[in-house]
């Protein structure tokens, strides 16, 4: 096994292992530190695809922004140590149905379908591309969904201050 | 690649359908949108090499993501405010 097969490998059991962690473990708090993990090692597996970049904002905004977030709101709604209640049966029955379910149908269609790897150079993903490409207004460029997104943060801002103020 | 993904995936949706509590259900979406990152980065990178939709995409996942995080946590903190719970089960009411 080469080298970026063995860290692809490492990483993804990280992933995995932390993401059913995340969502079986029963402590609210450990919970929130375990998605930190997973996707601290979805950054690494961003890097390891040579996107410097999207890895740096991977950490910033998810690992720095988006758990901080929770964490933040975990410790303004509930004691540090109450444990969640335990799952009905019904609702643990059908959330594995579901997922199962669902995971056999995504395999059989993405089996079926021959993925032909591309052998063309790869693109060079420096800060100066992005730039331009964020800002580009001609066949490859962002403009158009970068200054939505602002919009959006705009009204998710304005938003967010109106429904969280007292009243 | 792409099984990891759908595997994180499923195992987002299933947290989510699991719990009751909105912090938890939030978290699952987290890992969803995750996975979907996950699965457009690593199709812009073995697939199409040479072009770079699939890390804009992410990009603008990404702040999609921290929007919709901002905006439900703000909710979740006005909805433990009035009800004083943030189980799905206990907030029943729309309009207070």
């Amino acid at each position: 096994m080469t080298g970026p097969q063995t860290i692809f490998f490492i990483l993804a059991a990280v992933v995995l292992a932390f993401s059913v962690m995340s969502v079986v473990e029963r402590k609210i708090l450990r919970a929130a530190i375990y998605l930190l993990f997973v996707l601290v090692a979805t950054a690494g597996l961003f890097y390891m695809m040579n996107y410097q970049f999207l890895a740096g904002v991977q950490l910033i905004l998810y690992a720095g922004g988006i758990v901080v977030l929770i964490i933040f709101s975990i410790l303004l709604t509930s004691q540090i140590n109450s444990k969640l209640d335990r799952p009905k049966k019904l609702h643990v029955f059908s959330a594995i149905f579901t997922g199962l379910g669902g995971m056999a149908l995504s395999v059989i269609t993405f089996l079926q379908f021959t993925f032909r790897p591309s052998h063309a150079l790869a693109a060079e993903v420096n800060m100066r591309t992005i730039g331009i490409r964020l800002m580009g207004t001609g066949p490859e460029g962002y403009a158009l969904p970068f200054e939505v997104i602002s919009i959006l943060l705009l009204a998710a801002l304005v938003g967010t201050i109106y429904i969280a103020r007292r009243t | 690649m792409i099984g990891l993904s759908c595997l994180v995936f499923f195992i987002g949706l299933a947290g989510v359908l699991i719990r009751r509590n909105l912090i938890t259900m939030l978290m699952g979406i987290e890992l969803m949108l995750n996975a979907v990152n996950i699965n457009f980065v690593a199709f812009n990178h073995y697939l199409f090499p040479d072009r770079l939709e699939g890390h804009f995409f992410a990009l603008i996942v990404m702040a999609i993501a921290a929007a919709e995080a901002a905006v439900a946590i703000a909710l979740i903190i006005n909805i433990y405010r009035k009800f004083a719970t943030v189980s799905v089960d206990d907030v029943d009411e729309l309009k207070y």
